[in-house]
């Protein structure tokens, strides 16, 4: 069964706020092997923090390219600027299943007509919308890591407004989830998964309490690689309680492609 | 749409022992309707892991009727009374730290005394006064006395004030420590949240200050950090509040390259010699001398 588990929310290359050690593409493909991992999509961890991330997807699709059968890429995309529709292109034709956004460090509101834009065009082309709520605890950030975290609100209005759009939400606790789930329409809430990497398990199970309260197929795997442990995730799945296993949970290459 | 996952049988983190030094428990005073939830939900957890003994605390009422890290006197009994049931309930399992706020000074080495008579394995300071405070020099002779350790709730290098709590960082229980060598001085958490790095410099040559490392956090490269820093006698597996990263954290660590018994020393052997003898009486404490 393990040939389906997905790695949504991993990274190669570094961090700006503190080391990161071995972000390589063949590290992460030797930890996904080990860990019995079928395939991840990567992004680019600096082009998170670079003005224009074009050489950062360059970069990426360069990187994963010995390792294509196991590591798809997922480049960032400003919609806020210039020729994003050809990145976009280039996301295709590269098979990337989805694009990033950062809408808290690229200053947007999930309004913004251009962020909308682009969620509709990626769903649109059969790609997920990949939004990323924290890269680090709250409690450790650098004092020059202001950007905070990516509010709820900004995913509700982006799902309510992008109507075509499919959005994964990475690194997201139980609270925000809720807050995005029950704040969307039935059909609405169809069109968005949120990963697992950074909800809690025993004794407080808000993990198990999700799935009673959202369903399993709401929810989909990711670890953080290679910020956080690879493990978590899927320790947590294995100390669901037993009516929950085998949990399962969403199929992202199916939802991503509609 | 969907996928199956796998069922596991084994515990999940293997038969040999295994002490978690940072555990805790609710009770009924907590203002939570579901605290016997929480409860067997660890219990639930850690027999599926195989831990073999929960070392716990509850921290007063938990904010219901005093503030978690400024418990009232009254709610330090409270939580205290209640862990001891624990102990008493799951004999074989749980085991209780006697949890004390040292602005009531009197009545903190009060409940060590009492709370030791009736079971209690160790010493719980919370956030209530600064590690260094003057204050906290009685409850560490008391504990020196009586050879228990005292976990010490922490902050990851703390650079302000937070609310809620007088948090006290590495530097603040490097002070303690000098201060009181005979002392075991479990520093809590290192992924509970701040600068682990912070602690790990400021920590490497105080022999009795060991890392618990336990929390929500689990950063790549936390470990071999804390490794590197104070090596594996000085490190202890615990939970806290997220058994998930206790798990893997374990698993983590296996794969660090560490030998069968520097594992064994963090998964129980560790906390075996710093509590007082007696503490397990699973564990054959001929082990312990290996």
């Amino acid at each position: 069964m393990n040939a389906r588990r997905v790695d949504v929310h991993c990274y190669v290359g570094g961090y700006p706020f503190r080391h990161v050690p071995h972000p390589e593409p063949a590290i992460l493909a030797r930890v996904n092997e080990r860990e019995g991992l079928h395939s991840a999509w990567v992004g680019h961890l600096p082009s998170a923090f670079w003005r224009d991330p074009t050489l950062g997807n360059e970069e990426l699709y360069a990187q994963l390219a010995p390792h294509a059968s196991r590591l798809r890429p997922v480049p960032a995309i400003r919609p806020d600027w210039p020729r994003w529709q050809v990145a976009l292109a280039n996301a295709r034709t590269q098979e990337a299943p989805a694009v990033r956004a950062y809408p808290q460090l690229w200053g947007l509101q999930g309004e913004d007509a251009r962020l909308v834009r682009m969620a509709n065009a990626c769903g649109e082309a059969g790609m997920a919308l990949l939004l990323t709520v924290r890269f680090e605890d709250l409690r450790q950030r650098h004092p020059m890591d202001v950007a905070g975290d990516l509010p709820a609100a900004t995913v509700r209005e982006l799902v309510r407004r992008a109507r075509n759009s499919r959005v994964i939400v990475a690194g997201a606790g139980r609270e925000w989830i809720r807050e995005v789930h029950w704040g969307l329409t039935p059909a609405e809430q169809e069109r968005v998964l949120y990963d697992i990497s950074w909800i809690w398990g025993p004794p407080e199970d808000h993990l198990a309490g999700l799935m009673r309260e959202i369903g399993a197929g709401r929810l989909c795997f990711g670890t953080g690689w290679p910020l956080r442990l690879t493990q978590t995730p899927a320790a947590n799945l294995e100390l669901l309680p037993e009516e929950l296993m085998p949990a399962m949970l969403a199929d992202v290459e199916l939802f991503a492609a509609g | 749409m969907l996928v199956e996952w796998p069922a596991a049988e084994a515990p999940l983190a293997s038969t040999e022992p295994l002490i978690d030094v940072h555990a805790h428990f609710l009770h009924a005073g907590c203002g939570r309707s579901d605290w016997s939830d929480v409860n067997r939900a660890r219990l639930r957890a850690g027999e599926r892991m195989g831990i073999t003994c929960h070392v716990a605390s509850i921290l007063g009422s938990w904010g219901h009727g005093s503030p978690v890290y400024f418990p009232s006197p009254r709610d330090v009994e409270a939580g205290n009374d209640a862990m001891l049931d624990l102990q008493r309930t799951y004999e074989r399992q749980v085991r209780g730290y006697a949890v004390v706020n040292p602005n009531f000074a009197k009545h903190a080495l009060g409940e060590i005394e009492r709370r030791v008579a009736a079971g209690a394995v160790g010493i719980k300071l919370l956030a209530s006064r600064r590690a260094d405070d003057p204050l906290l020099d009685d409850i560490a002779r008391a504990a020196a006395e009586r050879q228990l350790p005292v976990l010490h709730h922490a902050w990851q290098h703390r650079t302000r004030y937070w609310p809620q709590q007088d948090a006290s960082d590495a530097t603040d229980i490097v002070r303690l420590a000098e201060r009181h060598p005979r002392v075991r001085i479990i520093l809590a958490h290192i992924g509970g949240g701040g600068d682990y790095q912070h602690t790990f410099h400021t920590v490497r040559d105080q022999a009795n200050v060991y890392l618990d490392i336990s929390g929500s956090g689990t950063d790549r490269g936390m470990l071999d950090a804390a490794l590197e820093a104070v090596g594996p006698k000085r490190l202890l597996w615990g939970c806290d509040v997220t058994m998930e990263t206790g798990l893997a954290k374990l698993r983590a660590l296996t794969v660090m390259g560490m030998t069968p018994d520097e594992m064994s020393d963090i998964r129980w052997r560790n906390a075996a010699r710093i509590f007082p003898d007696g503490t397990f009486p699973g564990i054959e404490q001929a082990k312990v001398s290996q």
